[in-house]
């Protein structure tokens, strides 16, 4: 069917089966490669991208829920300053290895941020637990969110 | 190369192997892993990769000299320079987290003089006869090309210098290059590198001996801690290109269902409910091979559609029955006893020292254990996944590959095409530790587009597809026995390793590991010990073994690591001092008196085994972690040392183990001396990684077959350490070292020491011992 959807602040209409989940309709429909395949089950996270603002598994989210609702993408992850500096912070630290998993992570991050400016570990902990990294970047990920979440205040 | 033309059928594709004489002079098995009749048979003939672990080249070739491909330093190869000023060094080893795009790039601009902002890198394709070797394994991209890449840069820096001297008609002694620009003294005049581009490209290549390398004191990124990464910026935005996100025009999706029982063939399939769904264009059948294996594809049925999910959907329509072959009845509880009764009686003797098993056989007390290692997957993140298409003959692949020349071998044979007719294109890696060294995924890819008349055709493994279908990890049942002398350090050390091979990948019946396969971790033991007997039972595989992130490492420095501290608390000694005592004062041992003639392919003589090395790294780690402290109940310090691919590392874990068995890791120190450090911030980077990696192997990592079948299959049921699990504190300890020591590998010489040192501290914490891994719910009733 039919489907408009509103990707990193443009429309986009699309042509796909409402319980076509919308990782695929991303990566293989409108070539946005960000947002990865890792699990398909909702468990690593690699996949996550935001609608209205809070992270969303797109490997397990049917296209058809979320026509019409503001999705953002790691490639619309630096159109905010909160994503900038997540992504800044990443490059200063150097965090990415393999960097397969890092989108998923940012996205992650960038959310946790918006609802939690000032993270403690713990707030760190819930919120980054369900992606997974097989490279182990999560010391520098931990710091990472820290070091933004600073750079933010100092902003502010 | 034992390959004979008699079995090779007429019109069979044969590489030339690197080593033609090789027939004649095998020295030791290790040499061996040459593909015979099995795989000639096929119609396709390869000189094996082994992982770097074997060299096929002549006995007296070590380094990257033996591998396949050998060195190529040429900087016409490696260096472009563009009249906008930019530089392209391509990198021709696989990306897949290690940092060698960023570090290979680095080490060629600082001997170029280039600018790092005008540095881009180019990713080379397969072709190991025009880059040398590509087979990205064993810790070696670095260790190996570091002089090479010296040389490309510092080549291509004379070049630029002669053309200018030649410009500006002064003598080359005048000029000097800098900072991207090629001065002239006394004139001052100046020409940027991309003014001089074209005829410095002109200029004859020196010889390799009289390149002018810099002083290290000159170096101006080499050993410099930077955390820049060439693709950081691509990887933070989404842009990055790994393979499974190969998109081409008309590409179709596939996804396949494979025989879940290694061996197993297509008996019958029924697709019609598959083509009926929504997206699917058609389903192909994919040949099963005879085992041995190898990297060939496993056969079975692809589905093809417009896109992955339609794909996914179509496969789960299929309707298929297997013939599941020899394996059907393989059972890995059943094996472990298997295991267990076979390191229990003498086998294969690979070293024997004094008379080990005279004392053993005469003492009044003698301390044994068993240690257990179950099978691993490596679950990358990004699942196995590979696109190719065929245009006029010619075939080009797009995939995530550690050994692109296997790679194009592979898929050169399974075409039946010409070595020239098959590019393979290497894409960022999204993880592989190893499994990515066996590109069975791009022989299906390739399988495909051509069944498809040419057709672009992505194949994507699901997470499933990757967790069934792996080359495992080796499942290992260590035993390791000892007299105590007075002192309590071993007279007496009686160690028999119980392993499928990976040689049985390759290999029908092969057995047991072989001499590269114990020469990680248990023949090189450095310690003082007056009797020794080290053991190999012959078992045999029943699945595909593979190569795990340091491999046989793994099982034997969780056991010879264990045994240590059991010892040392039986003799009712401090594991640290009594660890120090074992390895003695510091010597620099040759490995062949350690009857190990491997040394990882490396040259005895530049690479001795320096305990004094070893010696310091589990002081360094000891002495930062503040070994001894005292710690609160349920809390408690581990050590463990190893010495693997040319490097030392020792970590000390703290652990805190709570009710029901709750793990908390407050701190890891890890000391390492790998030589000296190319790029600092990227050998943290791996000792970090392999330190989580190796919590996951301590923790949870575990593969298990039931009729043959593996039965995990996602991040449910084969979990992996995630962030709240991490240690809260991991201190990386680098043992500075001069670039007049030659370099150890960086990749995988941090795990092994990991889950010793956890289960060493669990003990100090608790008193229970650990002696399988994972280490799961085995302190579940552990009160606090």
């Amino acid at each position: 069917m039919a489907l408009t959807l509103r990707i990193n602040e443009r429309s986009i209409a699309v042509e796909a089966a409402a319980d076509t989940p919308l990782l695929w309709v991303l990566r293989d429909e409108l070539g946005l490669t960000g947002a990865k395949f890792g699990c398909g089950m909702g468990l690593c996270g690699a996949c996550t991208v935001h609608v209205e603002g809070q992270p969303v598994r797109t490997c397990v989210t049917p296209v058809g829920a979320v026509e019409g609702k503001s999705i953002t993408t790691i490639e619309g992850a630096g159109h905010d300053p909160i994503g900038r500096a997540v992504q800044a912070a990443w490059l200063a630290l150097g965090v990415p290895q393999c960097g397969y998993c890092q989108a998923g992570q940012i996205m992650s991050a960038v959310a946790l941020l918006r609802n939690t400016p000032e993270p403690t570990d713990g707030d760190i902990d819930a919120a980054m637990a369900g992606n997974i990294c097989r490279c182990g970047t999560y010391p520098r990920i931990r710091t990472a969110i820290h070091r933004a979440a600073r750079e933010l205040r100092e902003a502010r | 190369m034992t390959q004979s033309s008699a079995t090779t059928p007429p019109g069979a594709v044969s590489r030339p192997c690197d080593a033609a004489a090789e027939s004649e002079q095998l020295p030791s098995p290790a040499r061996r892993k040459v593909l015979k009749g099995a795989l000639a048979a096929a119609g396709l003939v390869l000189c094996l990769r082994q992982s770097g672990r074997v060299a096929l080249a002549g006995a007296q070739k070590y380094g990257a000299a033996g591998e396949p491909g050998g060195v190529v330093d040429n900087p016409l190869v490696f260096v472009a320079i563009h009249p906008d000023n930019t530089v392209t060094v391509t990198v021709h080893r696989p990306e897949m987290g290690q940092g060698i795009r960023t570090s290979f790039a680095l080490v060629v601009a600082d001997e170029l003089e280039a600018e790092w902002p005008q540095v881009r890198v180019e990713q080379a394709p397969a072709d190991q006869a025009r880059y040398g070797n590509q087979d990205t394994d064993g810790s070696r991209s670095m260790r190996h090309f570091f002089e090479p890449m010296r040389r490309v840069g510092a080549a291509a820096r004379m070049m630029l210098e002669s053309a200018a001297a030649a410009h500006w008609g002064v003598p080359v002694s005048e000029v000097v290059a800098e900072r991207q620009k090629v001065w002239h003294h006394g004139s001052g005049r100046k020409l940027s590198y991309g003014e001089l581009a074209v005829q410095a490209a002109r200029e004859p290549v020196p010889e390799a001996a009289a390149v002018r390398l810099k002083r290290p004191e000159q170096f101006r990124y080499i050993g410099k801690s930077s955390s820049r990464l060439i693709d950081g910026a691509d990887i933070v935005a989404g842009r990055a290109l790994y393979g499974i996100d190969t998109r081409l025009e008309g590409m179709l999706y596939a996804v396949v269902a494979r025989p879940a029982v290694l061996g197993g063939k297509l008996a019958h399939y029924d697709a019609q409910a598959a083509l009926a769904v929504p997206g699917v264009v058609k389903v192909v059948e994919i040949p099963s091979h005879p085992l041995p294996a190898l990297s060939y594809p496993l056969g079975g049925v692809a589905v093809l559609a417009r896109n992955t999910w339609a794909a996914i959907k179509g496969r789960e329509a299929l309707k298929i029955r297997w013939e599941e072959g020899p394996n059907r009845h393989f059972d890995s509880q059943r094996f472990e006893t298997e295991l267990q009764q076979a390191v229990r009686r003498p086998a294969k003797v690979v070293r024997d020292q004094g008379d080990a098993m005279g004392v053993l056989r005469e003492a009044g007390r003698r301390i044994e254990a068993e240690y257990y290692l179950p099978f691993l997957a490596h679950a990358s993140m990004e699942p196995p996944a590979a696109t190719a298409r065929i245009v006029d003959g010619h075939c080009e692949v797009w995939a995530p590959v550690q050994d692109p020349q296997g790679t194009r071998d592979l898929v050169t044979g399974l075409l039946g095409l010409k070595e020239s007719d098959v590019t393979v294109h290497v894409t960022l890696l999204g993880g592989a530790f190893g499994r990515k060294s066996l590109a069975d995924f791009a022989g299906e890819a390739a399988v495909l587009t051509k069944a498809m008349g040419g057709t672009p055709v992505k194949v994507t493994w699901t997470r499933e597809d990757d967790i069934r279908h792996d080359y495992y990890q080796a499942v290992a049942l260590e035993r390791l026995e000892a007299v105590a002398g007075p002192d309590g350090l071993p007279v007496a050390w009686l160690h028999r390793s119980a392993s499928p091979t990976e040689d049985a990948t390759f290999e029908a019946g092969a057995e047991g590991e072989d001499s590269s396969e114990y020469g990680m971790g248990m023949i090189n033991i450095p310690f003082r010990i007056p009797n020794v007997r080290l053991e190999i039972p012959g078992v045999p595989a029943y699945t595909r073994i593979g190569w795990f992130r340091s491999v046989y490492n793994i099982a034997h420095g969780f056991a010879i690591q264990s045994f240590i501290d059991e010892l040392a608390h039986a003799a009712g000694r401090d594991p640290l001092e009594y660890q120090l005592a074992l390895i003695g004062p510091p010597r620099r041992i040759d490995p062949r008196t350690l009857s190990d003639e491997w040394n990882y392919g490396e040259s005895p003589q530049r690479y001795p085994l320096d305990t004094g090395r070893l010696h310091a790294v589990i002081e360094r780690a000891a002495r930062e972690a503040g070994w001894g402290r005292s710690l609160g109940k349920g809390r408690g310090l581990g050590l463990a040392a190893t010495y693997s691919f040319m490097s030392y590392a020792a970590a000390v874990i703290e652990v805190q183990v709570g009710a029901g068995g709750k793990i908390d890791i407050p701190r890891v120190d890890i000391a390492f001396d790998c030589g000296p450090q190319v790029n600092p911030d990227r050998v943290r980077a791996q000792l970090e990684g392999s330190c989580i990696m190796g919590l996951t192997v301590a923790r949870y990592g575990e593969i298990t077959f039931r009729d043959g079948r593996v039965q995990q299959s996602n991040f449910n049921d084969f979990p992996v350490l995630r962030l709240p699990e991490s240690p809260r504190d991991i201190r990386i300890h680098m043992q500075p070292a001069g670039f007049e020591v030659p370099l150890g590998g960086v990749g995988e010489p941090g795990l092994p020491p990991i889950a010793p040192a956890l289960v060493n501290a669990i003990f100090a914490a608790t008193g229970r011992r650990i002696r399988r891994l994972p280490l799961g719910t085995q302190l579940a009733d552990w009160r606090a």
